[in-house]
This record gives C-alpha cells, structure tokens and sequence, in this order.
C-alpha cells in the first residue's frame, strides 16, 4: 500500500510535466516558475531547519564512545571512535559523513538451531548507501556544465574519469549505473526485506521513486531520448543569470527531469533528507568525550529541590545518635 | 513466576524476526501479558517526589485515570524540550529508516516484537511529533507517518519505553548517532508528566532521596552493613580493615552503589574494595549520606537524576574530601561521567585527583574530580604497587562482560581488561560482536530488573546469555565478571536460565580475591567463603 502511495504520487508528477509541455506547452511554469520557487523553498527551508538545530542547546555531552577512552597515559586511546580533542572529534565526523563508519560496522543477527544467535558482517546496506551518495554527488558535480561557460576544467576531468572506459556513444558514465543500481538494492531491500518493510513509511518509497525518476529521464536524455543539450544550457544560464529564457524547443524529456528535480529540491527542507544537514549536528558523533576533564555547560541548568544534608541530619538524628555517628549539629 | 516460563529453547526457538503480515504497526496495540511489563508506581513515594497525578492504578486496567488535559500537558512538554535538547529534536527529523538499528537491541533480539527495533520505538512518539509539530505530518497525516495523540498510543508508549534499557547500542550502528536511549529518557519524562511510571523506580528514587540510597537503608543500618562486612572480611584474611565512615578530613570519599554493601554478589566485590583500600592504606571514608552511586532518576526525568545525583558534591564538600572514587556501577557511571559536572557542578572545592599511591594525577578527571576504581586500580598494578596472587582465583575461568554505560557512554574498555589479566589466570573473551562497545545490556537496566517483567529480562538478556553461553560451551567459563550493581542483581537469574552454571560476580571480588596483603593469614577460602581445593 505505502509502495503504491508513493509509486503514484511520482508517476503522477511524471505525467503531469510531460502534459504540462506537450499539451499545455507551460514552458514558462516548468521552465522559470517551478524551478525559481523551489529552489527559494530549499535555500529557506534548509536554512530554518538547520537553524532550529542549531539554536536548540545541547545541554548535556553525551557521545556514544565506540573505543577506548583517554585517561591514563600508558592506555593507547581510540581518537576516532571515542575522541578526546576537537580534531579527533573532526576526524570522527569526516569518517562519518564521508565514509559512513557507523553503517560500516552493520552486522546481520541469525537465530540459528540450538537456538544460537549468532551475528554475521553485513557490508551491503553500507556500500549501496556508498554507492549512491558518492555517484549523486559526482553526477550533481557533472552537472556543472550546464552551469558555466565556458565548462570549468575540473568538471571535464570529472567527466573524464567517469567515463574512463570510453563504453559506447555517447561515452557510459559509470556513475549513472551506479546511481541507479543503488537506488535499485535499496528499494528492492526496502520492499522485500520483511523488517524493513514494516518500517517503512510512504515517504521512505517516495524519495527513492522520485530519485530513481530523475536518475532514469537523465540517463534517457543523455543516451537515447536526444534533447536540444546547447538550449538546456541557454536556458540555465539563463536562469542562473537571473535572465529566464522561453525554452521552448528543448524537448519534454528535459521538462519531466527538471520538474522531478524541481520537486525533490523543494521537498528536501521538509523530509527526511535533511540527515544532510542533521549529521553534522548529532550530539552523540560531535562531541568530545571529556566530560570529566572539561566541564559543559547547560545553558538552561536551574536549581531543583534537594534533600540537604543538613535535613537528612536532622531526620534521622536519632539513628545517627543511636550508631554513634558524627553529627554535624550536635 | 519462573514455573509458568517455557524452557530456554522453547522460548528462543519460538521467537521470530520477520514482523508479522497484516496491519501494520500504527494498527496494532500491544498486549499488557503479565511477565512483560512492570507494576505502577506508588502513589505516596510519586507524591513524595512532587510528580504529578499520584494515584492507584495499573498497566493491566483499562482506565489509567489520567488527568482530564493528559494530551495537552504531553504535548506541551513535548513542546518544552524541543525547544530544550537538540538531540529530542534532531533525532525526531533525521531518521530515513535505513533499518541498520533493527536487529540490535536485546529485547527485540529476545522477543522479535518489531516495536522493539529501535526505528519502531523512536516512531511511537516520532509519529506523534509529525502530527503536531510538522508541516508535512498535519497535512498528509498517516501518509507522512504522522497519528493522533491517543490514549491506545500513550498505553503502547508506556509498554515499549519501560521495555528500552537505555544501553545505547543501537546509536552504535545509527549512521546519524540517533541515540534511543534520548528518545526514552524524553519519553519517559513525558509519561511521568501525567503519573504514568513504574514502580521499580519511582520507589527506589523515593528512598534515594530520603534515606541516601535506593535500598532505604537508613545510616545506623549502613554503618552496621559495612562493619559487618568488614567482620566477615577479617575471618577470611584473619584481622579488620576498620573501614572509615563519614570521616571529616579524608582524602578521599568513597561512593558505591548501595547494593555494594547489601546484595549478593555485589558485597564480595565490596568486600575487594576494603581489602585493596587498607591494603594501600587509602586515607578514604564512606558516606552514610552519600550512600548511593547509583541513580534511579536517570530513569526518570532528568530533573529526577539531578536531585539525586547532588548529593555527592554536597557531601564531598561537606566532608572536606579532597577527591571522588566511584566503584563499580553502570549507570551510575553514566551519570558521573556525562551529567554529574555539568549538573551539579563546578567542583571547585575538590583538587584534581592525583593518587597517593602512585602520584598519577588524573587529567582525565580533573573537572569532575572523580576518577573510576577499574581506573584507580590499574594504575596501582601498572605502578606496581599491589602483590597479586592469580591463582587464588584459579576456582574461576572468568568471560568480562561490559556493562552499557561504561562502555558507551565512557569508553572504559581496557582499565578492567588490564586488572582482570593480573587477577586471574583463565581469561576469556566472548565474540566480539557482543564485548566492548557493541556489547549486549543484561536486559533489566534503567529500572527494569523486577520479579514481575521476569519474562521480559530473560528475552532482552537472552542475546547475553547467548553469548556466555558459548564460552561456556567452548571454555568452561564459570564466572560472568562485570562492574555494574544492576548487572549483578540481575544476570545471575539470566545466566539460571541461559548459561546455568555460570555464577556472577564483580572485578574487585577478583582483585580481593588475588591481593596478597601485609599480615593476612593463609587464605582458607575466597572472598565467598568457598574453601580453596589444593593446587593441582
């Protein structure tokens, strides 16, 4: 049912841009309107929802320490998985973020006859999580070249790399197949694991349909449904410039892929997709743990009612009197 | 209650990890099955608090008699520490439900209830977070995993956040650090804002707060407890240590948990700190004040776990100490370490610890002026200060199990591995997915380990006792060692039932056990009382 939802909703937006520039001929709405709003709604959106984080206090240093601690000196300390110092601390977050660590440790547990639990490595979800986000990112990168005239040098060399087999006309990148390969395993994981079926909710389905739609009209564009590629640039720069053209004539494939892009872009501020943001604010992976040698500060620490010592004195003074302890009020 | 539980594998064997078809889980309500949840906390120690809504009621009833506005006053609080944790509000936005955290938690290990996969339990209140805090969720509703606010939702809070130990092992694997244990601690909070709680620890914070102690035991008591201890101490190694009590002027305060020097086996281990502490000739003294490491608010609210944690500054101030030791306990632990400067704090009053044995000064510790003993100790044996006779342990082939906090929450990982390696000659390490920080709670932590959730404890420590289970088998371990009270109350009745014939016990019972000391008589039997068999 949440597959279907989603499933949908993202088939739904696919028809709609493909009307929208074939029959309706809305080259101004899909061209200028949509893609200016939504990436208003994603600077702002982003923006407030880091700022919500950030301006949250963080009254309590609580690391998850995944190592050693630093104390005694002859005790080598584990600076990355429990840090001590704000550069072990950075090093922590970049294994993170860049690496994705904690998915690295990821271990699969078997109820075997015996019964024996027992716990097997399970690297899968970590390297299809890899896969995708570092082949977006150097695709989003390439992307660059509709951006800026003339094409920077770096996004060539990108474009170099990524096509280093030289696999057919035009040349294969061999991130469009890793991109959608991982999209493909996380979905399949989603719907045919039965746990992570369970968890799942419409949005989880919905950004992976709506990745996976603009994944495919792009590699379609690029591979076999041609568009005007020197008018898409016009028109980018066009937009980038502040100086929207018409462009018609570009062809409605293009249309369907900007308008998905569009409504991912917009989406992003209000999903789950914020972890891009959120994990770089995580108490629990950017903090120090020093705790002890270093004291936090809790911005809103206010007192509490205590029993003090002096009324614990003086209610159990009898007892006290009785076992001969010293009192401090005679 | 232990008649009416099926045999281990019966019980193992029945649980299934794959969630059931059919509705799914927005859809269905869990079942208060006696044996799975804890009893209501008491109406007079919830008013003696000043909680609100002291009344008598039970899970099990239908009506919990909430007070007529229970979804405002919720949701108001739930407002109030939005505004107050970034953790609250940042692990309610960036789940993506990647699933890594699922097959992690002990309890859902145990009994396979899908609402015991941390992303399901942070979805209890996430799903209401939705609904009333987000755009996306007042709009779409369930579409976007948002759901109202009902009584249904509050009774499954109840259950499944009283069936989380907070152990933190789940933030482990969470890509983003999603810690489920701030989900429950905030959980927990919001339930007690309408006097739902349990009475396992609403009772022992009540006496905590008046006696010093989550036992109740009252200062003639405590000193009558240790100076017992110490009588049995001096049958075993022939004169008496003469323990110090509420002494102005030491150089040292003492903090243990109260089961220390109440319960068994906890007392054999504070029988080791005696030992070691006259051995040295530590200048230290106990409080009956003071009287509890431990702290049952912690599982509370925090305001909860700050008033009872004041206590120790207050005290060490009050004595003139110069610094802390803490002794063995988890979540107390938890607290001294990540809570306790930043709560009651600045120790300004105390000096960095150095020790006088040794003269390390602890850098480590020198905001919160309290060192660890597993900490205090291997540095005394690195010093070479202690005569340590392993084989006076030779009765014990000993697996370590690391208690959560101390291992999540601190990273004291080596310091006990260190001491255990000169007290004990048959060491031995269980897999390595469930040692060190990817170990497995004993499943009755954060004020669980009662008679009546019994069924419960055993499913969540079934992961633990698995794991002993196989160095038994491979081994033939015999003593699960650890350094947390609630681990030795508990794990015992884990081990009858998963690992029988695997006893429990603490790191200094060992360090008691093998510290050879100036004058003692020849050792007869251990720190138990058990007789030595003659060397082979």
């Amino acid at each position: 049912m949440n597959v279907f939802v989603s499933l949908v909703a993202v088939l739904g937006l696919v028809v709609i841009s493909t009307w929208g520039i074939s029959a309706w001929q809305l080259h101004g709405l899909f061209g200028v309107v949509l893609p200016y709003s939504a990436i208003t709604l994603f600077i702002l959106g982003f923006l407030y929802r880091v700022y919500r984080w950030a301006s949250t206090p963080v009254p309590f240093n609580i690391p998850t320490t995944c190592g050693q601690q630093r104390s005694l000196d002859w005790i080598p300390s584990s600076r990355l998985e429990s840090p001590s110092s704000t550069l072990g601390v950075l090093g922590r977050m970049a294994l993170e973020v860049l690496f994705f660590r904690s998915l690295f440790r990821n271990t699969t547990a078997e109820l075997k006859p015996g019964p024996r639990l027992v716990y097997g490595s399970n690297k899968y979800l970590w390297a299809a999580a890899l896969a995708f986000h570092w082949s977006f990112l150097v695709v989003f990168l390439r992307h660059f070249r509709f951006f800026a005239e003339p094409v920077p040098a770096w996004v060539n060399l990108l474009q170099w790399g990524d096509s280093f087999f030289e696999i057919g006309v035009p040349a294969f990148f061999m991130t469009d197949a890793a991109l959608l390969a991982a999209l493909t395993f996380l979905f399949l994981r989603r719907v045919l694991e039965p746990k992570l079926r369970y968890i799942s909710l419409p949005a989880d389905y919905f950004v992976l349909f709506l990745l996976l739609a603009i994944a495919t009209s792009g590699v379609l564009m690029r591979y076999w449904l041609k568009v005007d590629v020197t008018a898409v640039k016009e028109l980018m720069l066009g937009l980038l410039a502040f100086r929207p053209t018409s462009g018609h004539g570009i062809g409605t494939p293009f249309y369907v892929h900007f308008f998905l892009v569009s409504v991912l872009i917009a989406y992003f501020p209000f999903s789950k997709l914020m972890h891009l943001g959120g994990v770089f604010l995580s108490p629990t992976r950017n903090l120090s743990n020093d705790s002890r040698r270093v004291r936090h500060i809790n911005p809103w620490n206010y007192p509490v009612k205590v029993h003090t010592y002096e009324e614990w004195e003086h209610d159990f003074r009898d007892r006290l009197v009785e076992a001969e302890l010293p009192l401090d009020k005679e | 209650m232990s008649e009416k539980l099926p045999k281990p594998e019966e019980l193992a064997g029945a649980i299934e990890y794959t969630p059931p078809a059919g509705p799914g889980w927005m859809e269905t309500k869990p079942a208060f099955r006696k044996g799975t949840y804890n009893h209501a906390g008491l109406a007079e120690n919830v008013q003696y608090l000043d909680f609100p809504n002291p009344r008598k009621w039970q899970p099990y009833e239908q009506d919990w008699k909430l007070p007529e506005n229970w979804q405002q006053i919720i949701l108001e609080g739930m407002a109030d520490r939005l505004e107050k944790y970034r953790s609250f509000r940042l692990f309610m936005d960036i789940c993506v439900r990647c699933g890594a955290c699922a097959d992690k938690c002990h309890f859902f290990l145990g009994s396979g209830d899908p609402k015991n996969m941390p992303v399901l339990r942070a979805e209890l209140l996430r799903s209401v977070y939705k609904r009333y805090f987000t755009t996306a969720g007042k709009l779409l509703g369930s579409i976007a995993g948002a759901r109202e606010l009902t009584v249904d939702v509050l009774k499954e809070w109840f259950y499944y956040f009283y069936q989380c130990t907070e152990c933190r092992r789940c933030s482990v694997f969470c890509p983003y650090g999603i810690d489920t244990a701030e989900v429950t601690m905030i959980g927990r909070e919001l339930l007690n804002l309408v006097g739902i709680n349990i009475d396992w620890i609403v009772t022992p914070a009540a006496n905590c707060f008046r006696t010093g102690n989550h036992l109740g035991i009252q200062p003639h008591t405590f000193k009558d407890n240790v100076l017992f201890a110490a009588d049995d101490l001096a049958d075993i190694i022939g004169f008496n240590v003469e323990p110090s009590i509420m002494r102005k002027g030491a150089e040292v305060l003492v903090i243990v948990p109260s089961a220390d020097y109440f319960g068994d086996p906890h007392y054999y281990t504070f029988l080791g700190y005696l030992s070691l502490f006259h051995e040295i000739g530590l200048d230290y003294t106990l409080s009956a004040f003071a009287s509890e490491g431990g702290n049952f608010g912690l599982f509370q609210s925090h305001e909860m776990m700050k008033r009872l944690n004041h206590k120790i500054y207050h005290e060490a101030k009050r004595l003139g100490v110069k610094w802390i030791i803490g002794c063995e306990c988890g979540h107390m632990w938890r607290v001294l370490h990540q809570y306790m400067d930043t709560m009651n704090g600045p120790a300004d009053f105390l000096e960095v610890p150095v020790s006088p044995i040794t003269g390390t000064r602890f850098e480590h510790a020198s905001s919160t002026k309290m060192v660890h003993i597993a900490e205090f100790t291997a540095d005394l044996i690195r010093h070479g200060k202690l005569k340590l006779d392993p084989k006076r342990n030779r009765q014990w082939r000993v697996t370590y199990h690391d208690s959560c906090n101390p291992a999540r929450a601190m990273g004291l990982l080596e310091e006990p591995r260190y001491v255990m390696r000169h007290v004990v000659d048959n060491f031995f390490e269980m897999p390595e997915n469930t040692i060190r920080e990817q170990t497995f709670c004993c499943g009755s932590g954060s004020g669980l380990g009662t008679d009546e959730n019994l069924e419960m404890r055993l499913r969540g420590g079934f992961p633990r006792g698995n794991a002993v289970r196989y160095v038994q088998q491979k081994h033939d371990v015999n003593l699960l060692c650890c350094m947390c009270a609630i681990d030795k109350a508990t794990l015992p009745a884990v081990m009858d039932y998963w690992a029988p014939g695997v006893q429990v016990g603490g790191l200094h019972e060992l360090v008691g056990n093998a510290l050879v000391m100036k004058g003692e008589k020849p050792r007869e039997t251990d720190l138990r009382g058990t007789p030595y068999e003659e060397e082979a």
